[in-house]
């Protein structure tokens, strides 16, 4: 059965202007439409209204990008758990809702416009060690001497399927980026190719962390419940037991 | 101009290992005098950008997207093919060879396949030095599967996420290039326009897609590597924003475009649900290992399935037609995709879909749970396991493999793949067709280079599962470092190149003024309202099945279409901020051009061969009936485009293939 919307929805002029929530009302939403489908619908009555069309990041609009964002009704990917916001269709809202939209919200993701925000202080994080020190010669060993444990690989790629969202960060009291940095540092402490680096990458990736105005950890854990990607807290445990390694 | 593939002389074994012992090099100090640029940060730019500025090149890249890593590299589900034999099951270099020049319809480049056979296997290695975690077996070393159109288990994988961690890996080259300052990123950014001075690529126009700012790059070359144009269809499995545009505006400055026609289109992605569908999401062709595909055997079943009066579960196993299986017994539910695609679309033409659009084929798994569950029950020591014991460990074994793709189906189509079977429908997926490239992977541009789904190179007239992302590594990592410092040696001089000569200022111009167009046409249809129609006349007369006459009328409504767009499209917004409106106004204005030529490209080619499909050209007795029919001794040929003004003036330039390590066959997969 189609719905009859409400949206309230936050625009902002550009990262120096105040912003404000607008109000618009959307009819005939078919349940199999996904949310960013819903919003192309608005967007193009918009535009056919002579307005101008609401800004929201994405790309793949299959859960793997990790560039669109959205705070739906007070959460990060809106009320779905284990997808983006571009997996989450509309069956999952009722005739007559009321949609709160905003962008992630976080001191170190500052708005570009609307519901676009800057994360590139998660790429400045990871050149500060979020790699293995390997050049592509092709003169590498053959990628079977070196047996890794079926277990420690299937944790690796756990820790390495974190799309870079940032909706840890959005859901964080603290605005806190662990959850993020903890995956990278996992997946490589995991692996026996990231051992010799271990100790300066995780002391540089959590300066930049610190220095980019993320906050700290207070063991919460909204973060996990609200990543699309099952990340565990485990990842933060791990980070912490690396930091502490790398700094006696 | 003739057109020269540079392909070296020698054995064909032989001819990369002699090219690169000949190939003048830049010494290291001179390295830091030249500047690269690279447009596009997915598996094929950002493996060439973290190689480049390794070797000490000075390398500027550029991506839409807010970060190198969100490229559509990494909706890459099944994985990535090299001829590693680890499984011992009679892989070779040759074999790979072998197996990608039948698959694209030997309407490949022998020589360039065989490189890239060649260079596969040093990709695993060199990913796993990097940390990409490949799915291992239990003794620690790296697992493989199967893919379509081969008889061998040569794929690597990570879950259903084997672009994304490929791509994280050469995010990762990137970014350790990225902290020292060798390479500077800029995301966010559109190319614009090419800039030539003296006939040389020597930089770019970009525009900075936040402040709306057109800014000039200079540098000695430029590199594309932007990815495919599957978007001209509106629909496809593409991401959002990808284009044919940075590809485009190099062809209108004189790079030749080849076999624009050639398009993948995908047997299995999720069927279109309505007409507010932005785009279609792929089920990973790993998937047909395990699942079959089938319709009902009788048109009254169809038909009480589309009503929703039976289920399909309700069918016992003499009422299903395994149309795959039963057409093609030496490679069942795993032919080649274009073979797939086209049974699918027979049977559904015929009245036996399963969905609401008659549009649709079910992919089961049923049989696999219970070949696996009785696996696991043997491994767990139980000689009389239940069936419910069955399913359950079943279910559990199709989940570790499947699992994230059938939470995906789950979420978008709202029904649980394990309890009933999938429906699935082809869609455009992958463009074989691209930038012309010589052996060198240049363009017809000097210094202008093409590389990943955006040229043409490796793939004729179909791909193979798993051989894009070989593709694009091996260009990036391996190939291009070398060929460009062959064309760079005679660069050591150069200096700097300005960005304030009259060729920086002349392109500059014109983008903007085309900027300026946009926003002040005063038109009243929006932009995706000509993509959704431009995507409708290539669906249904350039898509699945071709014929003249179809053809004749696209050609003629593009065109029309496009009239009618410069006419008519409105651009809300201005330019100098945010504005993706006109983002999107630039990229759907060449796809206007593209598909016309897309058009002519097919109508030109009047074989059947690969995923191009021509009606009029398919077998009509024996045990082929049916089936594509290609025409080697009028058609063995890449079709190159010079561009000349309309896309329907456009100059045919015909490189002529050689078959002399392949003998020319037709492809059978019965
Ligand atoms: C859903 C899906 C699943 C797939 N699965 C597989 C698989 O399992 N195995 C396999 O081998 N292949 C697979 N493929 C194919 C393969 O993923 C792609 O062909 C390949 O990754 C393309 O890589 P690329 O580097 O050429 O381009 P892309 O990864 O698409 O990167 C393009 C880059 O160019 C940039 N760009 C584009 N236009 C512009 C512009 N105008 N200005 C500036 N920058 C620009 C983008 O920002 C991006 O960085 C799949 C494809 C899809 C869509
Ligand atoms: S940890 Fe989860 S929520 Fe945070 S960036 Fe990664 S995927 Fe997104
Ligand atoms: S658009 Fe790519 S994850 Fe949502």
């Amino acid at each position: 059965m189609d719905m009859n919307l409400k949206l309230k929805i936050w625009r902002q002029n550009g990262a120096n202007d105040q912003g404000k929530m607008v109000d618009y009302s959307l009819s005939d939403v078919s349940p199999d439409m996904s949310f960013l489908e819903m919003l192309d619908v608005l967007n193009e009555q918009i535009i056919n209204e002579g307005g101008e069309p609401i800004a929201f990041d994405h790309d793949c609009r299959e859960g793997i990008c990790g560039m669109c964002s959205l705070y739906i009704n007070g959460e990060a990917h809106g009320p779905d758990r284990g997808i983006t916001t571009c997996q989450l269709h509309m069956r999952k809202f009722k005739d007559g809702d009321t949609i709160y939209i905003e962008p992630f919200r976080a001191k170190a993701f500052p708005v570009i416009k609307d519901l676009v925000v800057d994360r590139t202080a998660f790429d400045r994080i990871q050149h500060q060690g979020g790699f293995i020190s390997v050049n592509t010669s092709g003169n590498t060993q053959d990628a079977n001497s070196l047996p890794i444990s079926k277990h420690a690989a299937d944790e690796a790629m756990d820790a390495a399927t974190c799309i870079g969202c940032g909706a840890c960060v959005a859901t964080c009291k603290n605005s806190s980026a662990m959850l993020f940095v903890g995956a990278k540092v996992s997946q490589y402490a995991l692996l026996p190719q990231g051992q010799v680096e271990a100790a300066d990458r995780v002391r540089n990736m959590v300066a930049q962390m610190d220095a980019e105005g993320f906050g700290n950890c207070t063991n919460t854990g909204a973060c996990e419940v609200e990543c699309p990607k099952g990340i565990s807290l485990d990842n933060i445990a791990r980070m912490n037991r690396e930091f502490f390694k790398a700094n006696i | 101009m003739a057109l020269d593939s540079k392909v070296p002389q020698g054995p064909i074994a032989d001819k990369w290992t002699n090219y690169k012992n000949h190939i003048d090099l830049v010494n290291p100090a001179n390295k830091r005098n030249i500047d690269v640029i690279v447009v596009g940060t997915g598996l094929a730019g950002g493996s060439a950008a973290a190689t480049l500025a390794e070797l000490g090149y000075n390398v500027k890249a550029f991506a839409y997207q807010d970060s190198p890593r969100r490229a559509h590299s990494i909706a890459a589900q099944g994985g990535i093919n090299a001829a590693k034999n680890y499984q011992g099951d009679g892989d070779s270099t040759y074999r790979l060879f072998y197996d990608t020049v039948k698959g694209g319809d030997y309407r490949a480049r022998e020589a360039n396949v065989y490189r890239l056979a060649e260079v596969s296997a040093n990709i695993i290695d060199q990913c796993v030095a990097q940390g990409v975690p490949f799915a291992r077996d239990y003794g620690g070393l790296l697992d493989n599967r199967s893919f379509g159109g081969v008889l061998v288990s040569r794929t690597f994988y990570a879950k259903g996420q084997t672009g994304q961690q490929l791509l994280l890996g050469a995010y990762s080259a990137m970014n350790r290039q990225i902290g020292r300052g060798k390479i500077q990123m800029y995301n966010r950014h559109e190319m614009m326009d090419v800039v030539l001075v003296d006939g040389k690529a020597r930089g770019i126009i970009t525009r900075n897609l936040v402040t709306g700012e057109v800014e000039r790059h200079s540098a000695h070359a430029v590199v594309i590597a932007s990815g495919g144009y599957g978007n001209v269809f509106f629909l496809s499995t593409n991401a959002m924003g990808s284009n044919v545009s940075a590809s485009w505006k190099i062809h209108k400055k004189g790079a030749y475009f080849a076999n624009p026609c050639y398009t993948q289109i995908h047997p299995t992605c999720i069927p279109v649900s309505g007409d507010h569908q932005s785009k279609l999401t792929l089920m990973s062709e790993s998937l047909r290992n395990d699942g079959r595909i089938w319709v009902p055997a009788k048109l009254e079943d169809a038909q009480a399935i589309r009503e929703g009066k039976k289920k399909p579960t309700d069918l016992s196993e003499d009422e299903r037609d395994y149309y795959l299986e039963r057409r093609y017994p030496a490679f069942g539910n795993l032919v080649p995709r274009d073979v797939a695609s086209r049974a699918a679309k027979e049977r559904c033409d015929a009245g036996f879909g399963v969905n609401a659009t008659g549009e649709a084929v079910y992919l089961d798994f049923a049989d696999a749970i219970k070949r696996y569950g009785r696996e696991q029950a043997l491994i767990h020591g139980d000689h009389n396991p239940s069936a419910e014991k069955i399913d359950k460990l079943g279910k559990e074994v199709v989940k570790a493999k499947y699992g994230n793709l059938f939470q995906m189906y789950d979420k978008i189509v709202d029904e649980n793949p394990y309890e009933t079977p999938m429906m699935i429908y082809p869609a455009v997926h992958y463009t074989m067709g691209g930038t012309w490239v010589d052996y060198n992977l240049m363009t017809t541009i000097p210094g202008c280079y093409c590389i990943g789904e955006a040229n043409f190179s490796d793939h004729g007239a179909n791909r193979l599962g798993a051989s894009a992302l070989m593709q694009g590594l091996a260009d990036g990592y391996f190939v291009l470092p070398y060929t460009i410092g062959d064309y760079l040696s005679d660069d050591i001089r150069t200096g700097k190149i300005p960005t304030d000569l009259p060729e920086f200022e002349e392109a500059e111009k014109s983008v903007k003024e085309q900027i300026n167009f946009f926003v002040n046409n005063n038109g009243t249809k929006s932009v995706d309202h000509f993509h959704k129609r431009l995507g409708k006349i290539m669906w249904n007369k350039v898509g699945m099945a071709r014929n003249a006459q179809g053809l004749t009328e696209a050609m003629a409504e593009i065109k029309a279409l496009r009239e009618e767009f410069w006419k008519d499209v409105k651009v809300p917004g201005s330019a100098d901020t945010y504005n993706e409106e006109l983002a999107k106004a630039g990229r759907v204005a060449d796809f206007l051009e593209l598909g016309e030529l897309f058009a002519k490209d097919a109508l030109v080619r009047e074989e059947s061969c690969g995923g191009h499909f021509r009606e009029e050209s398919a077998e009509t007795e024996g045990p082929q009936k049916g089936e594509a029919k290609r025409d080697d001794v009028n058609f063995a040929f890449v079709s190159a485009w010079e561009y000349t003004g309309e896309p329907a003036d456009a100059i045919l330039h015909k490189e002529q293939l050689e078959f002399n390590d392949i003998e020319l066959k037709t492809r059978s997969y019965k």
